[in-house]
């Protein structure tokens, strides 16, 4: 045997034996939120039963994501094997064939055990193009103390007059407590998700079945004129700026008698460490106007994958384990149940032990089963999304609206010319973008 | 009774000062303060300013859920690295502008700051296309060369300014004892030129550093830098200010610890010329 043969079987016995650490690398786009960075915590578990997937993450802000990942997918750039994605631009990038089907999750996977009402906004023609990590709607939260003291009780389903009537009750302004907490601050995912959510329970939609916004309709002045009406009387001073954060300082610290917002939040304001008030906070369905639908949004962070991705059976695997009912069992073992993500799996809320542990499940299934993102309104419209409208015009439109509301609610306009702005900025991005004439 | 007068205004002009490098300062105090306190603390109205149970869990944190190192050297090779590149490309430039004027020399220098007035985003789609199809896609080098374009400008402004009050008679009477392009400008220019020059590297470096646009837009997870270190602790949906407190302080406690011992260079070269 020659040097040159003996030196190539040497080399081909060493990069058999280095394989192992030419492990495929998934690349893992995600959000700074609680629950994606238990998940980081947790890929041990992936990992072992899985040793030629290697895992690296970049974790973003929400907003610097949505540009990232967009950017990316657009122009085919490939920087990432697994996007987070919202529900907003999964039916939007499925359509544009952005994404691979989720199809040949493991047999063990169990999609029907999916909650309908998430699973439905993320299928484009019968194939789920993203998988749920966690979910959410918004509810009533409020304190209980409070609405005792004003002799008044909250009804598990309310209508928007009795958040009203309690927000009066509530408000004792020298003392600092007002009696609702909204959000301000514009922006589409901002006060745009409380106000559609909120328009869509007083018969109002951002379009017709031609397209034409409706912000000069009778719906949508009641519902910004109730919404002041709401904060310029109980809420907060300053409440233009107020985001989810914000509401969330001022109710944790004993400051708002209510609170409509996401119901992720359920599990902050109800811990002891963080918050004053967690032991007299209590959850209601977000109010409705007796027309059949109620205030509330429907969202959720997925994991999806982008075509062209050269590593798909690798991802594939990944998001099976990552939104799997053994990823919950998982999470609950390590964390305890009330810290497993929400609002993705019916078996989550048949799970006694999950019930026992977060006092606000109920509630929060019960508002993820009230909204329906393929009729989110009263009339029938040519859109899909509850607090969204999804088509890629939305964003833009979507936050200039919001500024008009927000400037609204600052003092700046009154109502009625917010409204008048939205209707124009909405028409004429609506007829550039070709929906009408 | 002048004396006293002089003193007095002295003292004044000396409150104003302290009042406004007190309030520029602020801000970055008060996340240093923010970054030892718990979350519940750090949202806690009214605030409280030092009478708090410090701690420094927040560093713990975001210390095993960031690779600090890495984010660190990134952002290091890139602002050093692009500074250097831009100082390469820009004093043989300025040298010509300065000493060498041709006709549209005033043209060509306002048009290169005008490329400064476009806002970043309008270039993001071409710049990221051409990033994919070079191969240069979360990579440091790719990093590198956009940041040096981005502040080439200004590099080239700032020597400018800094070679047009050096007299063009040293030069020729070092070109008469018959020195050449090279020694011209490495043994005569560059040494008369050194504060402006330092102070124009560190000027870069600190915008390189902080520059957050394309490194955000261009990185993912190997040549990311420390402003996607704190892009990651942000977030609309969640109590993050203690830790983001700790990951900016992280960020920012290189160069500011930088920038307070060159303080002195980066002051005489910024006011060079101010002075007629």
């Amino acid at each position: 045997m020659t040097f040159f043969a003996r030196a190539l079987m040497g080399a081909t016995a060493l990069t058999l034996a280095a394989s192992p650490a030419l492990a495929e690398k998934l690349t893992i786009a995600t959000v700074n939120n609680g629950d994606m960075i238990r998940m980081q915590k947790l890929t041990d578990d992936f990992t072992s039963a899985n040793p030629d997937i290697e895992l690296e993450w970049v974790t973003l802000e929400e907003n610097v994501l949505r540009q990232r990942v967009t950017t990316d997918i657009a122009t085919k750039g490939g920087q990432y094997d697994i996007m987070t994605i919202g529900t907003y631009e999964a039916p939007i990038w499925a359509k544009q064939g952005w994404l691979v089907a989720l199809e040949g999750l493991g047999d063990d996977y169990d999609a029907d055990d999916l909650l309908p009402a998430i699973r439905g906004g993320l299928t484009v023609d019968g194939k789920l193009y993203a998988a749920p990590f966690y979910g959410e709607s918004s509810m009533v939260m409020y304190r209980k103390d409070l609405m005792e003291k004003a002799g008044l009780e909250m009804p598990d389903a309310p209508t928007w007059d009795q958040i009203k009537e309690a927000a009066a009750a509530m408000t004792d302004k020298d003392n600092e407590v007002y009696g609702i907490c909204l959000r301000g601050k514009a922006g589409w995912g901002e006060n745009m998700a409380f106000l559609s959510a909120m328009a869509n329970s007083y018969g109002a939609k951002w379009f017709d079945m031609d397209w034409k916004p409706q912000f000069d309709g009778e719906a949508w002045k009641a519902t910004l004129t109730d919404y002041l009406d709401l904060m310029n009387n109980y809420g907060p001073p300053g409440a233009s700026s107020n985001g989810f954060n914000e509401n969330l300082s001022l109710f944790q610290t004993g400051k708002c008698g209510m609170w409509i917002d996401a119901t992720v939040a359920a599990s902050f304001v109800t811990n002891a460490d963080d918050s004053q008030v967690a032991d007299q906070v209590g959850f209601a369905l977000a109010p409705d106007k007796g027309l059949g639908k109620r205030g509330n949004w429907l969202w959720a962070w997925n994991l999806a994958i982008p075509a062209g991705s050269q590593k798909v059976d690798a991802a594939k695997k990944f998001i099976a384990w990552a939104t799997s009912k053994d990823y919950l069992s998982l999470v609950a073992e390590n964390e305890g149940w009330a810290n497993v993500p929400p609002g993705t799996r019916t078996s989550l809320y048949e799970n006694q032990a999950y019930l026992d542990a977060a006092p606000f499940a109920k509630m929060t299934l019960e508002s993820i089963n009230a909204a329906d993102p393929q009729s989110p309104t009263v009339d029938e419209v040519p859109y899909v999304g509850v607090q969204f409208v999804a088509i890629p015009e939305f964003q833009g439109i979507g936050t200039a609206v919001g500024q008009q509301f927000s400037a609204a609610l600052a003092g700046s306009i009154t109502t009625e010319q917010a409204l008048a702005n939205a209707q124009n900025v909405t028409e004429r991005t609506m007829k550039k973008a070709g929906y009408i004439k | 009774m002048a004396r006293n007068v002089s003193n007095t205004r002295k003292a004044l002009v000396t409150a104003v000062a302290w009042t406004i490098g007190i309030l520029i300062f602020f801000p970055i105090l008060w996340t240093i303060l923010t970054s030892f306190k718990t979350e519940a603390e750090a949202i806690a109205s009214p605030p409280s300013f030092l009478f708090f149970d410090w701690t420094v869990e927040n560093y713990v944190e975001v210390n095993s859920r960031s690779n600090y190192p890495l984010h660190f050297m990134n952002s290091v090779i890139i602002s050093i690295g692009s500074t250097l590149l831009g100082l390469l490309i820009a004093i043989p430039a300025a040298w010509s502008m300065a000493f060498v004027p041709a006709k549209r020399t005033k043209d060509i220098l306002m048009w290169m700051l005008s490329t400064k007035m476009l806002p970043p985003v309008g270039v993001l789609i071409p710049i990221y296309l051409l990033f994919r199809d070079f191969g240069l896609l979360d990579t440091r080098i790719g990093l590198v060369v956009v940041l040096t374009l981005i502040n080439l400008p200004i590099i080239v402004w700032m020597l400018y300014t800094y070679f047009k009050e050096i007299p063009g008679e040293i030069l020729e009477a070092a070109r008469m004892d018959g020195a050449g392009l090279w020694d011209e400008v490495v043994h005569v220019l560059t040494p008369m030129a050194i504060p402006g020059i330092a102070s124009t590297l560190l000027l870069n470096v600190i915008l390189s550093w902080n520059e957050a646009f394309w490194t955000l837009n261009l990185t993912a997870a190997k040549a990311a830098p420390l402003t996607a270190f704190i892009a990651s602790y942000s977030s609309p949906e969640g109590l993050f200010y203690a830790k983001l407190s700790a990951a900016s302080t992280l960020a920012i406690a290189p160069i500011l610890i930088l920038g307070w011992f060159s303080q002195k260079q980066l002051v005489r070269g910024l006011t060079f010329g101010a002075v007629k």
